[in-house]
């Protein structure tokens, strides 16, 4: 299986309290932020890994993974790190955060899907900086392929995947034909999610995504990275997302202290106005 | 950590890469068995196989299945282990720098070709045995001999505080031949070898430490490392294990840090958060202070070693800097979260416990003191 992992960086979310907005309003600041790949991105990575591989061999890879960012230069150490981890190429496509929204790049996406035809796109659910939660939708409408959103299991059934979703009270599984479009959720990378049908049923995997074992992070340089322009995979790249201003949330008032339960029902009757 | 003087700018994206992977695989392996592993005075025996994957075992070698890691890429791994704990890094360290290393610049390809990859898979692991309970500063007085019988050494002698003595299945022993000091591997199961686990130690719990016994110990000739004549060569190997200890000591150092500053800025005392308190900014400024010292300085000295250290007087300098530092940093965190900081929730207090030992092991302060006197006097204080 020939899989194409979207993935995106994302600041730190672990420093968030350093993201500050620019004097006008008008951006968030960039400059000096520490990046990360988007987390839900990096569980999309180990799903892809987990669907061409049976568990045991994890440098064996049956079928290729490709790996693409949008974004510039310094954006090449986040796939470089899923190159180490286990993926088997990679793609940037050269263009600054602010010139990018998500309708820009599924259509991207739509005409790199056209040149490498992968069999599945994997994608996070959603990137946990601006939480638009749309590309890999966008693009399955695009594609006109089937999609199924925010997958916690995911099985290989011949040309096809079962695909568990867990919703409110339950999991919905579905079937859905390969080529298609899957986002993963958080517990995508649990022990015994994913199965490709080379994976024995009685198969565990760690917990997690895996690490970038250092020999490889070593090798990872002889691993080929391509450098597209954003102009080469989409002509209309005005943005149709327009973000006006910016705000950092307001900080949080303090606390009143109540001295009984009456007091706390009134305060929250009168001035809360909750109950 | 504030980053202020842009340390990352000066990392490259493979170093940088091998510390978030090392770092990951802390956080998700390490942590959840360490404190529990301390309380109970066991190495986690179980991780050696997921450190041997990630590719932590022989890291800086070329070949044999090794990673091939440049100094300061190495380095880091460290600072990313000691940030859990000084006796997972101490096993790393051992087997690195006191056992594979010994092998590959000192052994044949015999030798090379036999351990080096099962000691790089952790199929075996490896200890150093240079320290006696009487000669430790002082390791050229051993009393351990070899001397050479047909086609046998024979060896007897005790080596003491020896990290992973009782689950080595190969032991690099030095000992006296002929009135000159050689290096020899001892198997496990070897006749006349014994092993011992040292235990009330208050710590370095999650680290075995043991003494190793030689009675009438026969081991071939092929057994002698060639190249690991004279002191000079185990002192080559202490070198390669102090550099890695620089680099750990600032691994504990900023998890006590990250801890103190945590809890300053959460806990109120007379309505207001520590953290605003002139004493405790004091604290956490020097402890910040002295830990981006710390790093500046040990990647210069790991950009130096990738290019060929001459005078490893610098190894000397980082180790006894490094180590004070984050001793000093350990209990100063362990202060400033008062009486929880007594309790194993808390990292700081097992970070100074475990630094206690690290102050005074591979070469204790003082003797790197001496050494980096008689560098800027010209006089040796110890002979």
């Amino acid at each position: 299986m020939k899989v194409l992992v979207p993935l995106k960086r994302v600041a730190d979310p672990d420093n968030a309290n350093k993201v500050k907005v620019t004097a006008d309003g008008k951006k968030v600041e960039t400059t000096g932020l520490e990046w990360k790949p988007n987390p839900f991105d990096e569980y999309a990575v180990e799903t892809a890994l987990r669907l061409t591989e049976d568990g045991t061999k994890p440098k064996t890879r049956a079928g290729e993974v490709v790996v693409v960012t949008f974004g510039p230069k310094e954006c090449e150490i986040t796939l470089r790190a899923m190159l180490a981890t286990g993926a088997d190429r990679a793609i940037r496509v050269e263009a600054e955060d602010d010139q990018l929204d998500g309708w820009l790049v599924a259509r991207a996406l739509k005409k790199l899907v056209e040149q490498e035809k992968p069999d599945l796109v994997l994608l996070g659910k959603q990137a946990v900086d601006g939480d638009t939660n749309q590309v890999g939708q966008i693009l399955a409408e695009l594609l006109g392929w089937p999609m199924a959103t925010s997958a916690a299991m995911i099985k290989e059934d011949g040309e096809a995947l079962l695909v568990g979703r867990e919703v409110d009270g339950g999991v919905i599984n579905l079937k859905v034909r390969l080529p298609a479009v899957v986002t993963v959720d958080l517990r995508i990378v649990a022990p015994a999610s994913v199965y490709s049908k080379l994976t024995k049923a009685d198969f565990k995997y760690n917990e997690g995504v895996r690490f970038a074992p250092l020999p490889a992070i070593m090798q990872a340089k002889k691993k080929p990275m391509a450098v597209l322009k954003l102009a080469d995979l989409a002509t209309d790249t005005a943005l149709r997302i327009q973000y006006p201003r910016f705000e950092p949330p307001k900080g949080r008032a303090a606390g009143k202290k109540v001295k009984d339960v009456a007091e706390l029902v009134d305060k929250l009757k009168n001035e809360a106005k909750v109950l | 950590m504030i980053d202020l003087f842009k340390f990352e700018e000066l990392l490259t994206d493979d170093e940088k890469m091998v510390r978030d992977s090392v770092r990951s695989f802390v956080q998700a392996r390490v942590m959840p068995l360490i404190r529990d592993c301390w309380r109970e005075g066991r190495f986690p025996k179980e991780l050696i196989g997921e450190m041997a994957a990630l590719g932590l075992l022989g890291s800086t070698i070329h070949g044999y299945g090794c990673a091939g890691l440049g100094q300061v890429a190495y380095g880091l791994a460290m600072q990313e282990l000691e940030h859990a704990d000084s006796g997972v890094r101490s096993f790393v360290s051992v087997q690195n720098g006191l056992v594979m290393h010994p092998i590959h610049a000192f052994g044949t390809d015999e030798q090379k070709n036999h351990w080096l990859p099962q000691l790089a898979q952790g199929k075996a692991i490896g200890c150093f045995g240079l320290t006696e309970a009487d000669f430790g500063s002082n390791p050229g007085g051993m009393r351990t001999t070899a001397r050479s019988d047909g086609t046998d050494y024979v060896l007897n002698g005790a080596k003491m505080w020896i990290t992973n003595g009782t689950i080595a299945d190969v032991a690099v022993v030095f000992a006296k031949c002929d009135d000159r000091i050689r290096g020899f591997l001892v198997e496990q199961g070897t006749p006349g070898f014994t092993t011992r686990e040292i235990q009330g130690k208050l710590s370095l719990r999650a680290s075995v430490t043991a003494e190793l016994v030689l009675e009438d110990c026969r081991i071939p000739l092929r057994n002698a490392l060639p190249g690991a004549v004279g002191l000079r060569s185990a002192l080559e190997c202490l070198n390669r294990a102090r550099y890695s200890i620089a680099w750990g000591a600032i691994g504990a150092a900023s998890a006590c840090f990250e801890e103190a500053l945590e809890y300053a800025k959460n806990r109120v005392q007379f309505a207001r958060p520590i953290a605003g308190y002139q004493l405790v900014q004091e604290k956490l400024v020097e402890m910040w202070n002295e830990i981006n010292k710390a790093q500046l300085m040990t990647l210069r000295l790991g950009q130096l070693l990738e290019r060929g250290l001459e005078d490893p007087t610098p190894i000397s300098v980082a180790k006894r800097n490094n180590v004070k530092m984050a001793l000093q940093a350990a209990r100063t965190a362990r202060e400033i979260l008062g009486a929880n900081g007594v309790v194993d929730d808390y990292v700081s207090m097992r970070h100074a416990c475990n630094l206690e030992a690290v102050y005074t092991y591979e070469g204790t302060h003082d003797i790197h003191t001496l050494i980096v006197g008689q560098a800027l006097t010209g006089i040796a204080a110890f002979s």
